[in-house]
């Protein structure tokens, strides 16, 4: 960021004086300094290089930013950055343990469920919100709950599939 | 050569494994085109036009300039003029005016979103500021909002400069008239037991990506310039963006990031020179990314048409004349896909007496793009509805009228060579015995609907090499950016051939100076083009390693054979070897291997689709509820049936969302109004079901495996097949798309068949 002047834009210097959060972000305390007009999503993707949350319409329509905020599924583009001060936040790339996929990772893969793949961190997000709170939810379930992401590639199908199989494989331990 | 339905004989070809890419993009780690940053990186914004149609008399950036933050303003006074001429740029011929011009506005702006400035700034928001200090002077003209419009006598003209041949130095809003002609359609009119005439009218609709256009520009010192950018074709990229910069190719170099979705949408530029622009002024590298607006407003999308048809067959059911007038709205410059829709909207059929006349006709709307099949949804909306009423008056079933019509193997085309091996009868065959056509439908207000489509596919070029590494895996290099799974269809057929795991080939997307020119990412011709280079290049490979074998054995190379990744020699005694144990001695053998291939692919072997939807109306409200679709489709062979069904899935699912819900809305003065995806409303998960698909395997003569492109064809029936489903669910005829609840709620209570007690209150309050 270059640091020249913004004196004579008083609007401007507001928005752009940054503000310190302490946050939760995949199980590790992290600080950040960010502009209060800037969303989590940017805070995510510009400030923290954690771009796996991606941006599709900064107008909550697409999901594909979602993230899990204190174990809800979230559109990071309507949240502030400011916001996330003392909150625990899950993205796409907390998912995983260590090396090992998570089940509807691993899911997604087998049954072929991203084409493009864009959209596939916030189903993937969206779905672990989902089966955190119902381990065993039926397809309509599904398809209720990740009705706020949109993917133009699939039809959907091999989604909602992917979702179901990763329910059913974590609910037999796999 | 496989046989229809079975593996054949391959060993990898035809299995599902997991595509190599997929960790990846499960895990955020894939880069797309906006998650690349470079040091020192500047953040640009576009300036649009607040008008549909204006002219430009002047543009002050004084004040943007001084704003804070602010390294650069450009606008078209920045770009060579390009010359007025047609060129052919991958699948698309390009008029390097125009797209120049749709690029920056010169002069006039002509659509609602038309780019007219460029700014580079510290941030996003500081760029953002800086768009609302420019000052644009406008002289407003009257927008020429739709085709009817724009075709009248004395219709506000859009570019001075157009001219079409029947017209001759008249300026005019129609760029083009195609015309097909077989036969004598009004003596087979004439002589026809039933004739169907009807008119049908669609709307602009876009491709509906979810991630934006992006693009990072880097202009160096040395007269450099390298573009990071989600494409589908970072060759194209290339040639378009040297053409609008006056950049000699050579000095240009497209990175292909990962690319979230494009069906056809982003195969041209919009961004792209103008990072390198600002990168040039500014010295520094630059990033933008549109809005989702920006992207609704000037990108895509695909032309709304008027389609008028008339069919007439005889009272067996016999296809014998149609005849066709259509006019698509190209947008703001000449290129609607208009050509295309004339040439698919008869393609399933053998009809004798064929008069197609097709008009390409500029309105104020954003430039047309390539969306999946392009022109052929909107033409099967309309041919595909009249087979269905023809059908009706002969009293045969829908499916059974399109057999008895089918084209097949020596039918010729409307503007073409007769059709090779072709699989359009075995795909509706499909659907006649599928499970779902032959089950029964109950309840009210249901009806099933079918419809075919056709597409061509493409060839064009593609390179490819194969690399063999040092413990016998392989890496598989091509410049077809991976959209659906490619990457996989790749390494499996590199695999199939050398006889190795899937696991153990590594498929890679690489750059435009890294591999020879490959065209585009579309036209469904990623696993039949590239595939047939990559399977040519593992072949090349294959034969190198026999070579070294043979070295080693001291044979001639007739006398090793590879089967099952392992070289035999074909006399006695000598022990065969694996690729990996034969890799770790090519450094004495020669020195490394690489495979290599090159094609101008020909032998494109058309794919047609046939989609079986069931429905239920609600007479009340007009909505519309998928109950049950299934879809069937040539694939020639597939090589990973679930990324196949994958395309089967995700084309019909825009194929019902334009069916149902899509489509761009204007006010009088040419606004678009639903610039976001709450408006402008795709198909979610709880709008479809689950959708069923049949792989049909009808091998192409015309390539090596059989391939024939999956990509795009089974957007094509869906419309249509809802059109002809809500008629046997509510008994009205839908020749308008969308068929959203507003428009079907009228045509039911005009029909005067809606039974609600309620029907009443709605129609009056409808009138309001």
């Amino acid at each position: 960021m270059n640091s020249h002047s913004m004196a004579n834009q008083a609007k401007n210097l507001e928005m752009s004086k940054k503000v310190r959060v302490e946050t939760t972000i995949n199980g590790e305390a992290t600080e950040f300094l960010c502009e209060p007009r800037q969303s989590l999503l940017e805070v995510l993707r510009d400030v923290l290089e954690l771009t796996g949350s991606k941006e599709g319409c900064l107008t909550g329509d697409c999901g594909a930013c979602t993230v899990i905020v204190d174990g809800r599924a979230v559109c990071s583009c309507l949240m502030l950055g400011v916001e996330a001060q003392g909150k625990r936040i899950t993205t796409v790339e907390g998912l995983a343990n260590g090396t090992g996929l998570h089940p509807l990772q691993q899911k997604f893969l087998e049954d072929a469920s991203l084409q493009c793949g864009i959209c596939t961190p916030g189903f993937l997000m969206s779905a672990k919100a989902l089966l955190d709170r119902n381990p065993n939810p039926s397809e309509a379930e599904v398809r209720y709950t990740l009705a706020g992401n949109l993917c133009r590639c699939t039809g959907y199908d091999k989604i909602v599939r992917a979702v179901l199989d990763a329910a059913k494989a974590m609910q037999s331990g796999g | 050569m496989a046989e229809a339905g079975t593996n054949g004989h391959f060993k990898v070809i035809g299995t599902r494994p997991i595509r190599h890419d997929g960790v990846d993009k499960v895990t955020g780690r894939a880069k797309y085109g906006a998650d690349y940053s470079f040091p020192g990186m500047l953040y640009g914004k576009v300036l649009r036009s607040p008008h549909a149609h204006a002219i430009i008399k002047s543009i002050n950036f004084d004040k943007a300039l001084k704003l804070p933050g602010v390294k650069a303003v450009v606008t078209s006074a920045d770009l060579p003029e390009a010359e007025d001429k047609a060129e052919q740029v991958g699948e698309a011929a390009m008029n390097p005016r125009y797209l120049s011009m749709n690029i920056l506005a010169r002069g006039k702006v002509l659509y609602d979103g038309h780019a007219v400035a460029a700014v580079a700034a510290t941030s996003p928001h500081i760029a953002e500021e800086a768009l609302k200090l420019i000052e644009v002077d406008y002289e407003v003209l009257p927008p020429v909002m739709r085709l009817e419009d724009a075709m009248k006598p004395g219709a506000e003209i859009l570019l001075p400069n157009l001219r079409n041949k029947e017209e001759g130095d008249n300026p005019t809003n129609v760029a083009q008239h195609l015309q097909f002609k077989r036969g004598d359609v009004e003596a087979a009119f004439k002589a026809a037991d039933f004739v169907v005439e009807r008119e049908f009218r669609t709307e602009t609709v876009h491709q509906g990506y979810i991630e934006p256009h992006n693009a990072v520009g880097i202009y160096n010192a040395d007269g450099h310039a390298t573009i990071y950018c989600s494409t589908q074709g970072a060759f194209d990229v290339r040639s378009m963006s040297a053409q609008v910069l006056g950049i000699p190719v050579g000095k240009i170099k497209v990175v292909p990031a990962e690319i979230g979705g494009g069906f056809g949408g982003k195969t041209t530029i919009y961004l792209e020179p103008l990072a390198v622009l600002l990168s040039k002024k500014t010295g520094r590298p630059v990033k933008l990314v549109m809005t989702r607006a920006e992207v609704l407003r000037a990108t895509g999308p695909t032309s709304g048409s008027k389609i008028r048809v008339k069919m007439g067959a005889t009272r067996d059911g016999r296809i014998t004349a149609a005849q066709v007038w259509m006019a698509y709205e190209a947008g703001a410059f000449p290129g609607s896909p208009v050509a295309a829709g004339a040439m698919t909207i008869l393609a399933p059929y053998a009809i004798e007496n064929v008069l197609i006349d097709a008009y390409d006709v500029v309105v104020n709307r954003p430039k047309s793009a390539a969306y999946r099949a392009p022109g052929a949804t909107n033409a099967a909306f309309a041919s595909e509805t009249v087979i269905d009423e023809l059908a009706e008056k002969c009293g045969i079933d829908p499916l059974d009228m399109r057999i008895m019509n089918g084209a097949k193997e020596g039918t010729p085309q409307v503007a073409g060579p007769p059709y090779k091996r072709i699989g359009f009868i075995e795909t509706c065959e499909a659907i006649k015995n599928s499970e779902h056509y032959r089950s029964p439908l109950t309840g009210k207000n249901r009806g099933r609907g079918v419809a075919a489509g056709f597409w061509f596919n493409a060839g064009m070029q593609s390179a490819a090499t194969v690399n063999i590494h040092t413990d016998g895996t392989a890496s598989v290099v091509t410049g077809s950016p991976d959209i659906g799974g490619s990457r996989a269809s790749c390494a499996m057929i590199v695999a199939e051939v050398l006889g190795i795991p899937v696991e153990d080939v590594r498929p890679v997307v690489t750059d435009t100076d890294s591999i020879g020119h490959t065209d585009v990412t579309g036209g469904s011709r990623v696993t039949f083009a590239t595939g047939m280079a990559v399977y040519q290049a593992a072949q090349d490979a294959a034969r190198q390693l026999r070579e070294r074998a043979a070295k080693v054995w001291e044979k001639t190379v007739d006398d090793v054979e590879l089967r099952d990744g392992t070289l035999y020699s074909k006399g006695n005694g000598v022990a065969p070897m694996t690729i990996r144990e034969l890799a770790k001695r090519l450094a004495r053998t020669g020195g490394p291997i690489t495979g290599r291939a090159t094609v101008n692919a020909r032998g494109v072997g058309p794919g047609f689709a046939a989609t079986c939807i069931d429905v239920e109306v609600d007479p009340d409200t007009g909505k519309v509820q998928i109950l049950r679709c299934t879809v069937a489709q040539d694939a020639g062979k597939a090589i990973h049936p679930a990324y196949v069904e994958g395309q089967m899935q995700g084309g019909t699912a825009q194929g019902i969302g334009w069916a149902l819900n899509e489509e761009y809305v204007y006010d009088a003065q040419g606004h678009l109004r639903n610039t976001g995806l709450l408006d402008y409303r795709m198909p979610t998960c709880l709008d479809l079901p689950m959708i069923e698909t049949i792989i049909v395997e009808v091998p192409n003569p015309g390539h090596p495996l059989g391939v024939r492109g999956v990509g795009e064809v089974s957007i094509v029936p869906p419309p249509a097949a809802i059109a002809n489903a809500i008629y046997r669910a509510v008994g009205v005829r839908m020749r308008e798309l969308p068929m959203s609840p507003p428009r079907l709620l009228k045509a039911i209570l005009e029909s005067g068949r809606a039974y609600s007690p309620s029907a009443q209150e709605h129609q009056a309050a409808a009138a309001d």
